[in-house]
């Protein structure tokens, strides 16, 4: 089979076989990564989950990472991360849940638009949010609203190994009728004997288990300190803050795992910048303030696309016509002209010209 | 004829920058979906042609089988090369962000390697069109095309060498990346090529080995048959290509200009500059496509980064407004145009078709000068 595949791809220089059986039909690809959705529901109202299978490129994922997703509006490409709900041994699906956020292009654009047997673009799994092996014996996952995917997805996964240690399961959401995955959780309770699920409701003061946002006493309640606990955080950057500064209280830090989406710490050197950014669709002109480019496109008046300014969706990735930018995460040079750079997390290095 | 800075005033020339930039904007803000959905389109018919062609040759012991086969193998490459490869990585849909169609990414079915092209066409030609001395595709460093580069012995050949490079026209877009004119006057050292001759190798390799090598071994017995088809597809795509192209530029009646008076050009003076340079040729929908577009020359380099399908669509208005300004909008059928290119191409084999005084229109007359109204 490699020798036929090696083949093909002479034949097929210089476009490659992937251009020829896409269009055969688009998940034949052998090299790209793509998934067909196979099932779609809406558990909210703001809220829709989908399952996709995707293309035989795809290598599986670890419980807690993300994918990025990209998908196809007014003929632009727009990519977002998002972290499968799934377990990570469900090697031929994966499930996400996304929720629309009213300014957001993609969100709304998958909440209103995604059916069965659309084709989107998926990347190799990425991040660093996952469980340790051997399983720890206590975990407490926490998260808001639909923040709840990574650490499902870790639930799930540790209910498919047949895990049998403690585990703390505490979700907030807005009200009753925001809780997502409710069944789920209740069926994997039923699988885990170890497990206990705490919902708890930020805007409604009955029912469920908590009431109101995260607290001290929200925590003592249902998830005490107890040696070699680790926690796991995925939720609204409140709710980050929140159990942040509880677990520093308690002197616990080292025992929080997050995934916050949150920027990294960037290195800018915002004394020694010198010369001038052009941006040459716009003809906008602005002194280099030794910020990322996003930023100082925003300031000159542009508005480039974007997703996390952080350096991990590639949304922002804009051609440099000439100059040199610096690479603010990896530290690393770019001199060539005419090359694709990351505007969030590029800082120039004297004059440059981007094509925004 | 007028020069380049004395036809418009310093303030007419903004103003009709100022016109070109709104009708760039307006064709910016409106490209979606339905030009996604029309390149490919191109794509898919390409793709389909390719592989009939290819899978004709298989029973190329059958004339008519054989003749079909390098006609669509020969529709493809043109396909290909002129309204996917050069519109691609030109960036006119490096705005979808899709990388099967980036201009970065984007590698065409031709021995020319898409990065070394890239840099010597969308940089130095867009940029310095029409130039002398500047803008290498003026003669492509081996022929006299303008009546401003000085004769030489050499250039008696000139005829000659038009059509060795209209045969092997992919062989002389890959070799003109080579600067090899440059180096020969000491310019740039043969050492500084060497990641351009590596790219060159690489690529022609893999065009030779599919073209000349595996299609033919893989049709057995047809192999020579099929290797002759495939030939006779580069040769027809080679031919197109030239006649295409040098009818954008190289018409009697369209300007060449000095590197002095481009000197700190506006945005107004290059817009102007490019309609001067630029040649259009008239024809159908079909005929359109098959160039790329290119037959809207006028267009692509006053918009080189918008999708080639717009330019029809701006034609009319752009015509009209050189129309107003009283400013020349060179266009005529392809015969016409290349009858025009033919011409200058022999006349300036000759030492006595130079510039003494005038420029070469005075020379050449303005009788195919198609009026902008």
């Amino acid at each position: 089979m490699p020798r036929i595949a090696a083949l093909a791809e002479a034949l097929l220089t210089p476009h490659g076989a992937d251009r020829y059986l896409e269009l055969i039909h688009p998940m034949l690809v052998r090299r790209e990564i793509r998934g067909v959705v196979t099932s779609v529901r809406r558990q909210t109202a703001d809220t829709v989950t989908f399952t996709v299978r995707p293309s035989r490129a795809w290598r599986g994922f670890t419980a807690g990472q993300y994918v990025r997703i990209t998908v196809d509006i007014d003929g632009v490409r727009r990519t977002r991360c998002y972290s499968p709900a799934s377990s990570q041994h469900r090697r031929d699906e994966l499930e996400f849940t996304v929720k629309a956020d009213p300014s957001g292009l993609v969100s709304r654009h998958l909440h209103e638009r995604i059916t069965e047997g659309a084709v989107l673009g998926l990347s190799e799994p990425d991040g660093a949010f996952t469980l340790p092996r051997p399983r720890p014996g206590r975990l407490v996952l926490i998260s808001g609203g639909s923040g709840i995917t990574p650490v499902l997805s870790m639930l799930r996964t540790l209910a498919d190994e047949g895990h049998r240690g403690e585990i703390v399961f505490l979700h907030y959401a807005n009200t009753a009728d925001d809780v997502l995955y409710r069944d789920e959780l209740a069926d994997l309770a039923r699988r885990l004997p170890g497990l206990r699920v705490v919902l708890g409701y930020t805007h409604q003061d009955s029912g469920g288990d908590l009431h109101g946002f995260c607290t001290a006493e929200h925590l003592d309640a249902v998830a005490p300190d107890r040696a070699g606990t680790l926690t796991y955080l995925c939720g609204p950057p409140g709710l980050l803050t929140a159990v942040r500064a509880l677990t520093e209280h308690r002197g616990t830090s080292e025992r929080l795992r997050t995934e916050d989406f949150a920027p990294p710490s960037l290195e800018l050197d915002t004394t020694n910048a010198t010369g001038t950014v052009r941006f040459a669709h716009s003809g906008r002109e602005i002194a280099n303030s030794g910020r990322p480019l996003l930023e100082q496109a925003e300031e000159a008046g542009l508005s480039p696309e974007h997703g996390c300014r952080m350096g991990i969706c590639f949304s922002c990735t804009t051609v440099k016509a000439r100059g040199c930018v610096r690479n603010a995460l990896s530290g690393e040079l770019s001199h060539d002209d005419d090359e694709e750079i990351q505007l969030c997390i590029s800082v120039p290095v004297g004059d440059v010209e981007i094509n925004a | 004829m007028t020069g380049l800075q004395d036809r418009l005033t310093p303030e007419q020339v903004e103003e009709f920058g100022r016109e070109m930039d709104a009708i760039r904007q307006r064709i910016v803000a409106d490209l979606g979906a339905e030009d996604v959905q029309y390149i490919q389109n191109v794509i898919k018919a390409q793709r389909a042609l390719e592989v009939a062609g290819r899978g004709l040759l298989f029973a190329g012991f059958f004339p008519p089988a054989w003749i079909a086969g390098v006609g669509a193998l020969s529709l493809s490459k043109i396909l290909d090369n002129m309204e996917i490869g050069h519109n691609v990585m030109h960036g006119q849909y490096d705005w979808t962000r899709d990388p099967a169609l980036s201009s970065r990414r984007f590698e065409w079915d031709t021995v020319a390697p898409a990065e070394n092209w890239r840099h010597s066409h969308n940089y130095i030609h867009h940029t310095y069109t029409n130039i002398l001395d500047k803008d290498r595709d003026i003669g492509y460093g081996v022929l006299r095309m303008d009546p401003d580069q000085r004769w030489h012995p050499y250039y008696l050949g000139n005829p000659v060498y038009a059509a060795l490079l209209a045969v092997f026209f992919q062989w002389g877009v890959m070799l003109h990346d080579l600067e090899f004119d440059r180096i020969v006057k000491g310019e740039r050292s043969w050492a500084s090529t060497k990641e351009v001759r590596a790219r060159m190798v690489r690529k022609a390799a893999r065009q030779v080995g599919k073209d000349y090598a595996l299609f033919p071994l893989l049709t057995g017995p047809l192999a020579p048959l099929t290797l002759l088809g495939n030939a006779t597809a580069n040769l027809t795509r080679n031919l197109w290509a030239f006649a295409i192209i040098f009818c954008g530029h190289f018409p009697a009646d369209v300007e060449s200009f000095t590197e002095e008076e481009t000197e700190n050009e506006t945005r107004g003076q290059w817009y102007l500059r490019q309609i001067l340079g630029s040649a259009n040729i008239t024809g159908g929908p079909l005929f359109h496509i098959l160039t790329g577009n290119l037959s809207h020359q006028i267009e692509h380099h006053l918009f080189p980064d918008i999708p080639a399908r717009r330019y029809p669509q701006i034609a009319g208005e752009v015509r009209a407004i050189c129309a107003k300004y009283g400013l020349p909008y060179h266009t005529g059928p392809l015969h016409r145009q290349l009858f025009s290119v033919a011409r200058k191409i022999v006349k300036l084999a000759l030492p006595w078709n130079g510039r003494p005084s005038e420029r070469e229109s005075a020379t050449l007359g303005g009788g195919e000068r198609a009026a902008a109204a």
